[in-house]
């Protein structure tokens, strides 16, 4: 483990900005994404339930 | 080995084998990037010139590198569509582009989260910066063009043809920081001449980097179907398809 403490964590070195906010954005949008996916399928089977 | 690849160029059979694959793309991905994570913020040391702001690069290179991946693997199954006539390559040609997209604004927006520190910018019209972000129009034009064209076989060869046009951007992106001198640092880890990088550092990354090209399986499969479903709802076959799932397909 290379950190000393929690807090040395979150500062990360006073980058903690940057940092946190590329994995922060980058999280949110792949777990968007799923999501979407989730409605677009539901709405996509749900169409062709109609339809048939 | 007794399988036929082919039959699977049909949607119908292609569609119950992509639902059978997607758990397990999702599964080694969120174990790659979960080991990834831990290796890069928690176990990876400090870097000696940049400090800790260099840890943006376990997000910031794998989003980038599958930003162009992404982009030639799309053009290719749009040239597969074009030269075979088959409308399962167009379908996934068009199940990339939206993640292929969403990559590329990542690499454009932790980039700029990287540039603010090291360079006192969030953005400078340097040659790597600025061909990456025309590959983020890119992107836009292919989905802009299939949208706005209604006759969808047209859509198909309109959006293809962009994207194949297109594939001379990745190269440019590439080697950029070779070929001009720009801002932008030059290759940590290069095809010919390995790597610069300690070896925990260039661990997280390459793992991270398995990770969101496991995750890119998942989703564009995951994508594919709703692609096939609402490309192909008026025909009989996924009657069975749309509900639960997987039915055997007739």
């Amino acid at each position: 483990m290379y950190w000393g403490s929690m807090s040395e964590f979150w500062a990360m070195g006073g980058y903690g900005l940057y940092v946190w906010t590329s994995y922060i954005v980058t999280a949110l949008c792949l777990v968007w994404e799923v999501l979407a996916l989730w409605r677009r399928r539901a709405a996509a089977a749900a169409e062709n339930r109609g339809l048939l | 080995m007794g399988i036929n690849w082919l039959k699977y160029s049909a949607p119908q059979a292609f569609y119950p084998l992509a639902g059978k694959l997607i758990p397990w793309f999702s599964i080694v991905a969120a174990l790659a990037i979960a080991v990834g994570l831990y290796i890069g913020l928690l176990v990876a040391p400090t870097d000696f010139q940049q400090g800790e702001s260099y840890r943006i690069i376990f997000v910031h290179v794998p989003a980038a590198w599958m930003s162009m991946f992404l982009y030639v693997v799309m053009a290719l199954w749009a040239g597969f569509g074009m030269g075979l006539n088959a409308r399962l390559s167009f379908m996934m040609a068009q199940a990339i582009a939206p993640t292929g997209a969403m990559f590329t604004f990542l690499a454009l927006l932790t980039g700029a989260m990287w540039g603010k520190p090291t360079w006192g910018a969030w953005w400078v019209w340097d040659a790597r910066l600025t061909s990456e972000l025309i590959l983020l129009f890119q992107y836009a034009g292919v989905m802009l063009l299939r949208t706005s064209i209604d006759d969808l076989r047209r859509a198909d060869r309109a959006s293809g043809v962009f994207a194949l046009v297109g594939v001379v951007n990745v190269p440019i992106i590439y080697f950029s920081v070779k070929w001009w001198n720009t801002l932008h640092q030059g290759a940590s880890v290069s095809m010919t001449g390995g790597s610069k990088m300690a070896a925990t550092m260039l661990t997280a990354m390459l793992l991270m980097t398995f990770g969101f090209w496991m995750y890119s399986m998942a989703v564009i499969l995951s994508r594919s179907r709703c692609v096939i479903l609402e490309r192909e709802q008026l025909l009989s076959w996924n009657k069975s398809a749309s509900t639960p799932e997987p039915v055997e397909v007739r």
